[in-house]
């Protein structure tokens, strides 16, 4: 075995394809550019080479998993693996007949999207009329007995309206519910100016999720995560690069994070090419930031180094063209000023709705 | 508080399993899991909605001979507190 830390979730990204048109999509912007280059024996060998160097979950995600034909077979050969395994879906195409396959095969939860509490306000974010779709889907995935994990990304058009996403989510039952607030990367980043939300709507909504939480405790996890924008020192992003997380994306790169194939001067191996373990050890990219030997100052000499590992290099490279960088939405960072400019601006932005970008293939991408 | 003819079982969410790396057994559940010590797991995979706190102190008590059994009934009504408040384990009856 390897120095490398035991990787416990493998992040199998499917598919970039998806139906809808999320505007903080986590997905790269150029995504049309990656196709779908593994086959059913590819991901199966994926899932047997992470189970073997210690993970223990795998998300099935995207784009959008249920566009894959070969879903059946990746439950199978996951739960043959003894892996805890998550569906994480926009629930659209989905079909109760195949849910049902799915429960049979042993899927163990499934994560359904809502943009918003009421129709028109998540199909507008969606960019597509799929909200009571949706609805219905949740509502299957509880008569068929699986647990619901309901996740609904928050920023300056849905915060005040946390209350009633706590309320449908109670309504439907869920076991779980992810308040996740926008990160400002890729498509997010590029909405920037009409998604970040202001202090003062943070700190409501924070309030309501945590009354929720108390009020809720033993019948349903809520979870409230804040945008690093507002934060005084940034979260561990994905636990430490290269450190728990494993990302395979549909082309076939492994990954520490979802967008780290964006960040120039890295690169990362190929799944066809060579086996999860090698690439995970000791490719250039995982090995680039993995520890602290990258470290700038302040990083480098600060006692939180081993708690948030110098936060979150896309959004250092985002914000100051340095993916090496400490994280700008650290108060210690030399470049916080241009988070600080951010937050200024949406607390001085106007009110009402701004011009939102779609997720869409680019064509100059 | 867990009534006298609770029931514990696993959350429909929540799955033991076995982890060959350490040895012991891990809670999975979304996004999560706990690595859970010896007795941890011990209790956990008596929570099978069949038996009472009662009944697993028993059955417990078979391998634990040398802890009082009042401690051990003790131990096992917070662990099983705990867990069904972080939503892991349900308990029926």
């Amino acid at each position: 075995m390897s120095s490398a830390p035991r990787p416990y979730t493998l992040v199998a990204e499917l598919t970039y394809a998806c139906p809808l048109h999320c505007v903080y999509c986590s997905n790269p912007l150029d995504f049309a550019r990656h196709h779908d280059a593994l086959d059913t024996a590819d991901w199966r060998r994926v899932l047997r080479e992470a189970e073997q160097l210690g993970v223990v979950q795998v998300n099935l995600t995207g784009g959008e998993p249920l566009l894959r034909a070969d879903l059946e077979h990746l439950i199978e050969e996951a739960r043959a693996l003894d892996l805890y395994t998550n569906l994480i879906t926009s629930g659209i195409p989905l079909e109760r007949e195949r849910l049902l396959r799915f429960r049979r095969l042993g899927l163990d939860n499934v994560q359904v999207s809502i943009q918003d509490a009421r129709p028109a306000e998540s199909d507008r974010v969606a960019g597509r009329e799929v909200f009571q779709r949706k609805l219905v889907v949740a509502r299957w995935v509880k008569e068929l007995g699986f647990p619901l994990t309901l996740n609904t990304v928050l920023h300056r058009e849905n915060l005040d309206r946390i209350g009633e996403v706590i309320a449908l989510a109670e309504e439907l039952h869920a076991d779980r519910l992810e308040l996740a607030n926008a990160q400002y990367l890729g498509w997010a980043f590029l909405n920037r100016p009409a998604l970040l939300p202001t202090e003062a709507q943070l700190r409501r909504a924070r309030s309501v999720a945590g009354a929720a939480r108390a009020r809720l405790e033993g019948r349903m996890e809520v979870l409230f995560v804040v945008p690093d924008y507002y934060v005084e020192f940034p979260p561990a992003c994905m636990d430490g690069w290269g450190r728990r997380f494993i990302v395979v994306s549909p082309d076939g790169l492994l990954l520490p994070c979802l967008l780290a194939h964006t960040l120039p001067g890295l690169s990362f191996g190929n799944v066809r090419e060579q086996s999860v373990e090698k690439l995970w050890t000791s490719s250039p990219g995982l090995t680039a930031f993995r520890g602290e030997a990258w470290m700038p100052e302040p990083c480098r000499s600060c006692s939180r180094r081993a708690i948030d590992f110098g936060g979150c290099r896309c959004q250092a490279f985002h914000l100051t063209g340095n993916a090496a960088a400490t994280d700008p939405a650290c108060s210690l960072s030399l470049d916080h000023a241009r988070v600080e400019t951010a937050r200024a601006a949406a607390a001085q932005a106007a009110p009402g709705l701004a011009t939102l970008r779609y997720r869409a293939a680019r064509s100059h991408a | 508080m867990i009534p006298p003819a609770g029931k514990p079982a696993l959350a429909s969410k929540a799955r033991l399993r076995y982890d060959r790396a350490s040895g012991g057994y891990l809670l999975l559940y979304p996004e999560r899991g706990l690595a859970l010590n010896p007795t941890a797991a011990s209790i956990l995979k008596l929570c099978n909605g069949e038996l009472t706190v009662d009944g697993i102190v028993e059955r417990l008590q078979r391998e634990y001979t040398d802890r009082p059994g009042p401690e051990l009934r003790q131990d096992v009504l917070e662990f099983v507190e705990e867990m069904a408040r972080r939503g892991l384990l349900q308990v029926a009856g």
